[in-house]
């Protein structure tokens, strides 16, 4: 039996199945409850994936961020407040439709065109991650350093609007990951004879903290504040959309190439490619005056992107074990769990299980649709969910998954530490994007970084003389000099 | 809460002076110039010149020092907030002596309640919260959650 075989094998079996199926309910209702995010579902999903084989683990994931990435959208349309952030780029137009009375068009574009985008970015990452895993064997730790810092970058410089505190927030989460025995040397740094530290901070009660417990912070203090719901009638939300993609083939095909594009480069993610789509669908379109009225054009790319770049977060994250966004910074850590190391090699060590993983991505975008209307069908019940039953369950799930990972209520402390630490970042605009990725990016960065000092001997010019090193750090430093002129700009022509 | 710029800025000037002082102890790797103390010590020379650059550049912004947010004016918020934050360092401190089924128990009720239900929905989510969570995680995932004091009773 061939690899795909043996992948169809590992997917199509009961077991899987059901767990694709549950997770797939479960991402749509952290979805669409506004204020519960895609990664605070894959957080809360690990430590149950933890107990199970590599397959359904991986499925679950995937599938739960896929669903919940679109259900985002359904409160944007009804509440006018965004799911998960990957939907605040088209919040107040998806709720300016339902507002005219368009809400079912607005909830069936951003289903079916997140559905094409899903599959654009699944078609991408099949055939372009083990194209790249051919190159990436040649890889050094000079390439592999550049890619690191061209991931860092990108997650300070693109993704917000003041890159100094970026650059701190980052910096903080590489302080946390030098902590414990885990560098060149073998060293017990920061540990003050600590035993709990001497491995390490563990990075699943670390996310679920910053993930989770900081969103359920900010959900208990608005707890007063109730949610008003915006009348819809929703009748057949696919009427009329092979007239959408008829009408509007350009804006679908920039969407997802663009988030495919953006979810694949290290450390930007769905919520940037969302935003980066609808401002180019704006520019791009014939119908400029009507963007911001109620106009599902922005919709229809927006959409595509944010979905497409889910998948495309899985290339760097597959090849060189670099998360492309905040979701596929768990990921990683999952798979390390699972014995499915990320890099290169992953293409030929676990082959059935990569096309697995891939067979699923595909399933759980066709998933999309019946489970899609199904969930925006029942979005009046699902928004309904009373928030003071929700947030404690919630909550002591976050306690319980902490403590399961090492079986040590040292998980809970880390978690209660790290959630009211992102909470206040966030209060004092530092993005908390940076640090995660500082934090599972730490140890590769020093590896790469102290092994290739050592073989320069000290020359830095070394760093940048084989090619693709060279092309990796003026990718990385384009990226900062095109922020720092945007921010210029910005003063000067305020 | 919003801290100024400056102060947060002048906090992690601090924090990389303790961390440049506290890695001279680190031993050099042996036969080679890159030790366990060059990684850290990059990261704090460059919170250092962070701190100094958000330090200098809010220094005129006419902020106040410390902003407390809107929230904590509000009763019930400011109540839910506090619930949370006591429940989880409940947990901590308690679990492991009374058990997970007590320690979850008073921690759901304590926040199903603050955050607004009846006492009825309050005793109903408190009995029933903690069971299917320790059903699926003991049960389901065998993870030893502690007995406490219930440990005769254990099932």
């Amino acid at each position: 039996m061939g690899v795909l075989g043996q992948a169809f094998g590992l997917v199509f079996d009961w077991y899987v199945l059901w767990v694709i199926v549950g997770s797939a309910m479960f991402g749509l209702f952290v979805g669409a409850v506004p204020g519960l995010t895609a990664t605070m579902a894959t957080a809360l999903l690990v430590p149950v994936t933890f107990f199970m084989p590599p397959v359904p683990a991986i499925a679950c994931i995937v599938t739960a961020t896929a669903m919940a990435i679109f259900a985002g959208d359904i409160p944007s349309c009804l509440l006018r407040m965004p799911g998960t952030p990957a939907s605040a780029a088209y919040t107040d137009e998806a709720y300016a439709m339902t507002k005219k009375g368009q809400g079912e068009i607005a909830l069936g574009a951003s289903l079916v065109f997140s559905v094409i985008g899903g599959l654009f970015g699944t078609a991408v990452l099949i055939l372009a991650a083990p194209a790249l895993a051919e190159v990436a064997l040649n890889f050094s730790s000079f390439e592999y350093f550049w890619l690191v810092m061209l991931g860092l970058m990108s997650a300070v410089f693109l993704a917000h609007a003041n890159p100094l505190k970026g650059i701190v927030s980052l910096l903080l989460g590489l302080l946390v990951a030098s902590v414990g025995l885990d560098n060149p040397a073998g060293f017990p740094r920061f540990t003050f004879g600590n035993a709990e530290l001497t491995g390490g901070l563990t990075l699943i009660p670390i996310m679920i903290g910053m993930f989770a417990v900081s969103e359920i912070l900010r959900n208990v203090a608005a707890i007063d504040r109730p949610w008003e719901m915006a009348q819809a009638k929703i009748g057949n939300v696919l009427r009329g959309m092979w007239g959408l993609a008829k009408r509007y083939p350009a804006p679908i095909m920039r969407g997802s190439v663009l988030g495919t594009a953006v979810g694949a480069l290290p450390g930007a993610g769905a919520d940037i490619a969302a935003w980066m789509s609808y401002a180019i669908s704006k520019r791009f379109s014939k119908e400029r005056e009507k963007f911001g009225t109620g106009h599902v054009e922005g919709i229809i790319e927006a959409g595509a992107s944010n979905n497409s770049a889910l998948a495309g977060a899985w290339i760097p994250a597959l090849v060189f074990g670099i998360p492309g966004d905040s979701i596929t910074a768990i990921v990683i850590g999952v798979l390390y769990i699972k014995g499915l190391n990320p890099g290169p090699t992953i293409f030929m060590n676990n082959a059935p299980a990569i096309y697995a993983i891939f067979l699923v991505f595909i399933l759980a975008n066709l998933l999309m649709i019946p489970l899609g209307i199904a969930a925006i069908k029942g979005a009046k019940q699902i928004l309904r969910a009373p928030r003071e039953l929700l947030l404690p369950v919630i909550l002591l799930f976050c306690v319980v998954g902490s403590f399961a990972i090492n079986n040590s209520i040292f998980g809970v402390t880390l978690m209660l530490a790290f959630g009211v630490a992102a909470y206040l970042m966030e209060e004092n605009g530092f993005p908390v994007a940076p640090a995660i990725l500082g934090i599972v990016l730490g140890a590769m960065l020093e590896e790469n970084f102290i092994s290739s000092m050592i073989k320069a001997d000290g020359d830095f010019t070394k760093f940048v003389s084989r090619p693709i090193a060279g092309g990796l750090a003026l990718a990385a430093a384009l990226i900062v000099l095109w922020a720092l002129l945007g921010i210029l700009k910005r003063r000067r022509f305020p | 809460m919003k801290i100024h710029d400056s102060l947060s800025g002048a906090a992690l000037i601090a924090l990389a002076a303790a961390i440049l002082w506290h890695i001279q102890g680190f031993p050099p790797m042996p036969g080679q110039k890159f030790g366990p103390a060059w990684f850290p010590g990059l990261i704090a020379v460059g919170l250092g010149v962070c701190g100094a650059l958000l330090v200098f550049s809010a220094f005129r912004s006419g902020a106040p020092w410390l902003r407390f947010p809107e929230w904590v004016h509000r009763e019930r918020s400011r109540a839910a907030v506090l619930a949370v934050l006591a429940g989880v360092v409940f947990y901590i401190l308690a679990a492991d002596k009374l058990g997970f089924f007590l320690t979850a128990i008073a921690i759901i009720a304590l926040w199903v309640r603050v955050l607004g239900a009846s006492w009825r929905m309050t005793l109903l989510m408190a009995m029933i919260a903690p069971l299917i969570i320790h059903l699926a995680f003991y049960k389901g995932l065998r993870v030893p959650l502690p007995w406490g004091l219930l440990e005769q009773w254990a099932f």
